[in-house]
């Protein structure tokens, strides 16, 4: 497909828009989907055929809107009109009230409030306004011209100096700069190189990956194609745990029917640039999203992370150079490309440029997805998009970065959201997830619970994190039981420090952020668990 | 640079001027200078994994530490392969695999020839500060000449990796993850059923601990003999000496 | 002709080892096809068996002791059958905040399960998964596939309740 042929098709599909009155859009993500969502849009088809209306009425199923805690939503456009809670007798009405020039106040969610209002959305511009499964409502909003654009009017060298200028950085976590990234594996000589998307999103409370995958997944697609031009590679991966099946189905017909149009495959666009993709599933190991287990995992091994140097980007998969990055790092690029570099840098703190994706869960009033701009303070994001905490009961503590990040208390709302201030707290940015905790919550068992999680998911390979875990679980437990002696406390912080300085990869390094975190800042529980009467037990003999 | 002239690499360790080529370790340039960092998981001949975390070294000037079977030296630095801070470390990792399994070595057919215990005794660990897990293991002694007894398994992968690498069998590999990980025969079979395993024994002789024995053995007469390795791995190179 | 290009028969005259074999032949009988191929073994037969991985080592020239590590080595594959019916707990931080602690203790007392176990009849199977990535609607639970959330801790056991008897 030439850019002609691209521009021509958007112009038709902004045709065939407009001929509607009223499009009315259904979240079909997998939270929404858990209600039925898809009956919704059944129920309203089946009333707008009975009445005629095909021409008038378009009923679409899109991705994810945002505000999952009103699921499911049922947005009516181009009023700009949403509903919340949903059922198929609701959106029949729905319809019939904007039929009767009536559009029912009921239920109608304000579109005005911050939850809103204070987002920027640039990786999710189109989730929740797309069909995810049809690539011509991609391209009808401007969908792959940016890899037209790259491939047709650029050099790689440029397409990696755009992304440098951008100041992106990696979106999985680390926030490794990704342009950084991208130049080391283009110089890395080499026939066959790799692009790997990271989708094993396995932080418990994280969903931004799997909504923008859901939602949007041609976004990623391009995102790839213009990272595999750029460093001179020819074969991607899409690496997806097996728990988002609906993630996986949409990535798998994305690819098909971008494939159809000539958008990925051979000598696309006319030009001499092959990239091909295919889909590997995860199958439930957390350790798989740290970038060199996740290579052994796509190789068919187990998902025990690899050494490090080599980095991938001198041997990676299959030996060969490999970029690996994340579902959102790669959303982001299409933006960076068609807008420019400087465009994506205008938004954001010094080190940490653009927006973030962030999944606000938990003892929060609003749970849903948001987007907004880095250095946001972690109090307009809880407060005014989260809408605080519910049931009149206290904020405690947020907790970002899943089990390698860490629990973030009341003071220190006013720090803004960036890679640097977080991780001086203690805490990271991760992937994006951000757990509210309310004051009905011990901090210990929130610790414990992390360690659990690192316990069962360590892979066992290096001795501080395959029994680091253990130990430490079974420690947070003498003090959940009230039993806990001076002592452990010390081994507790001793071991936290060998895991920290001593274990194999990231995650056994991170695992103790938890227990570290929240030590830091609820010391006294830890200390009114502790017992000082009770006499140390004697010291066992080899 | 000339593929014909190797890189030479001058750094320190310890303080002592060394160098090293291109495809030299940090620790095998310490043990050409006579310097011993103790290592558990790494064997000569078998492909270093660095997952022990024993052989950690720091880097000076830094607050970083590499394990020193894989990683290689830069020019100028300065390797510190000793400091209160590495004993510290080591002993609580070795406390952390005494606490991981039963060691019991009074009962043991290794004791005196143990690695994990020879470690202890050189690290000066006396007490084990974490709690004993007491998993419980059954010993496998299908096999006519050996014996296999996870209770004394500190799970460093030698066995598997001489068995894929040396003997190319791949008889042996980990199954489960975690604290659960365990070596396994075949699809976790009995060892004496095996269809795979050539009763060659290497994988008795590589082990560090007792956990892999000859049967027959009575309490500190399982002494490994290893001279096997090195010579295998220079023929299956083609190499002549 | 060598050995490892032999054509290997599948264990039974079943139609779903014809499924597998797309599978492994899409990837040409590449030895890293192994998890894919168990993907495909466990959505058709629901589990993975002795008699699977036995056909898969042999089939893709993978050590029997590898296949049974690489499978062991991931949650999603289980070796034995699960139950008639199946309840999926999400354990995910947003879930625990809001307390899957207590269903998990409710199983054990009213079902006498612990996470991963089947009832001794075959009837029940509980699993936990480590995040669905439904955390907007937690605390989760999945009843037979349905993804049921939203619930507090009290109407998920009822919940449970009223779906464990709809089957006698």
């Amino acid at each position: 497909m030439t850019n002609e042929e691209l521009i021509a098709l958007a112009a038709q599909e902004a045709e065939d828009a407009k001929k509607y009155r009223y499009c009315l859009d259904i979240c079909t993500g997998t939270g929404c989907m858990s209600s039925c969502s898809d009956a919704i849009a059944t129920a309203i088809e089946a009333e707008v055929r009975e009445r005629g209306l095909q021409n008038e009425i378009k009923v679409k199923q899109v991705g994810c809107m945002g505000l999952c805690a009103s699921g499911p939503i049922l947005s009516v456009q181009p009023l700009g009109l949403l509903y919340r809670e949903m059922t198929p007798e609701e959106g029949v009405a729905v319809l019939v009230s904007l039929l009767d020039e009536k559009p029912q106040v009921e239920k109608r969610i304000d579109t005005l409030q911050p939850f809103f209002s204070r987002q920027e959305r640039n990786v999710l511009e189109n989730t929740g306004v797309i069909d995810p499964e049809r690539v011509n409502d991609y391209i009808a909003v401007g969908g792959y011209t940016a890899l037209i654009k790259a491939i047709t009017e650029m050099t790689s060298a440029e397409v990696v100096q755009e992304v440098l200028h951008s100041g992106l950085r990696g979106r999985g976590g680390a926030g490794y700069p990704t342009g950084l990234k991208w130049s080391t594996v283009a110089k890395v000589p080499g026939e066959l190189k790799y692009v790997v998307c990271n989708a094993d999103e396995g932080d418990p409370g994280a969903f931004m990956d799997r909504s923008v995958l859901e939602s949007d997944p041609h976004r990623v697609l391009e995102g790839m194609a213009i990272a595999a031009f750029a460093v001179g590679a020819s074969q991607g991966y899409v690496y997806v745990r097996a728990e988002y099946p609906l993630a996986i189905k949409r990535v798998k017909s994305a690819i098909k029917a971008a494939e159809k149009m000539g958008l990925i495959g051979q000598a696309i666009c006319g030009t001499p640039f092959n990239f091909r993709v295919e889909v590997r599933l995860g199958a439930g190991a957390f350790v798989c999203g740290e970038e060199t287990a996740l290579l052994n995992s796509i190789e068919g091994n187990r998902g025990m992370p690899r050494l490090r140097p080599p980095y991938p980007a001198q041997s990676g998969l299959f030996g060969k150079p490999t970029l690996v990055n994340n579902v959102e790092t790669f959303a982001n690029i299409p933006g960076i490309i068609n807008n420019g570099g400087a465009w994506f840098a205008r938004i954001g703190t010094e080190k940490s440029k653009g927006t973030k994706v962030f999944a606000l869960t938990g003892k929060i009033t609003n749970t849903g997805l948001i987007e907004v701009p880095m250095g946001i303070t972690l109090r307009e994001i809880i407060y005014d998009i989260g809408g605080g905490i519910p049931n009149g009961r206290k904020f405690k503590a947020v907790q970002t970065g899943g089990p390698s990040g860490g629990c973030i208390p009341a003071e220190h709302l006013d720090t803004p959201v960036d890679y640097e201030s977080l991780k001086n707290l203690g805490s990271m940015m991760g992937s994006g997830g951000m757990v509210v905790i309310d004051d009905s919550s011990n901090m210990i068992d929130m610790a414990r619970f992390f360690m659990e999680f690192s316990m069962e998911e360590s892979c066992g390979k290096c001795a501080p994190c395959r029994v680091g875990t253990v130990q430490l679980y079974n420690l947070l437990g003498k003090f959940q039981a009230g039993i806990a002696t001076e002592e452990d406390l010390t081994t507790l912080e001793e071991l936290c420090d060998l895991m920290r300085n001593t274990s194999l990869c990231g995650l056994g390094q991170a695992a103790p952020n938890p227990i570290l975190s929240t030590l830091r800042y609820f010391r006294h529980e830890y200390l009114e668990k502790i017992q000082p009467s009770v006499a140390a037990p004697p010291e066992e003999a080899l | 640079m000339s593929p014909t002239t190797p890189l030479i690499k001058t750094f320190t360790i310890d303080g002592k001027p060394v160098s090293a080529t291109e495809d030299e370790t940090i620790l095998d340039v310490a043990r050409q200078n006579g310097i011993d960092i103790p290592t558990l998981c790494n064997l000569e001949g078998l492909t270093p994994t660095g997952q022990c975390r024993l052989c950690m070294v720091e880097i000076g000037g830094t607050n970083r530490m590499v394990p020193s079977c894989v990683a290689k030296p830069d020019e100028g630095m300065e390797i510190v392969t000793d400091s209160e801070r590495l004993l510290k470390y080591r002993r609580m990792i070795v406390e952390l695999l005494f606490s991981e399994r039963n060691h019991i070595c009074a009962v043991c057919v290794t004791n005196g020839h143990c690695e994990l215990q020879a470690m202890a005794q050189r690290l000066g660990v006396d007490h084990i500060r974490y709690g004993y897990l007491h998993p419980r293991f059954r010993l496998d002694g299908s096999h006519p000449r050996y014996e296999v007894d996870h209770n004394r398994c500190i799970l460093c992968g030698r066995c598997v990796r001489v068995c894929d690498e040396i003997e190319g069998a791949h008889t042996r590999d980990l199954r489960n993850r975690g604290i659960k990980t365990l070596v396994i025969t075949d699809f976790d079979g009995r060892w004496g059923e095996s269809a795979t395993c050539t009763n060659c024994g290497k994988c008795v002789h590589v082990c560090p601990t007792g956990a892999l024995a000859e049967k027959g053995k009575s309490v500190a007469e399982m002494a490994k003999q290893r001279h096997f390795l090195p010579y295998l791995v220079m023929r299956r190179k083609g190499l002549k000496k | 002709m060598l050995i490892t290009n032999r054509k290997i028969a599948p264990p039974a005259d079943d139609k779903r080892w014809k499924i597998v074999d797309v599978t492994m032949r899409k990837q040409g009988y590449s030895p890293t096809a192994l998890i894919e191929t168990l993907h495909t073994i466990q959505e058709s037969f629901g589990h993975v068996s002795g008699e699977a991985l036995e056909y898969v080592a042999n089939s893709l020239n993978v050590p029997p002791s590898k296949v049974f590590g690489v499978a062991t080595f991931y949650n999603l594959f289980n070796m034995i059958p699960l139950g008639e019916h199946v309840i999926s707990l999400c354990t995910g931080t947003a879930c625990y905040v809001k307390g899957a602690g207590e269903v998990v203790e409710f199983m054990r007392e009213e079902y006498g399960l612990e996470m991963g176990q089947t009832t001794p009849d075959g009837k029940l199977s509980f699993v936990v998964a480590r995040c669905v990535g439904a955390c907007g609607l937690a605390p989760v639970m999945i009843l037979d596939g349905k993804v049921v959330g939203r619930l507090s801790p009290d109407q998920m056991k009822t919940r449970i309740r009223e779906w464990m008897s709809h089957d006698e």
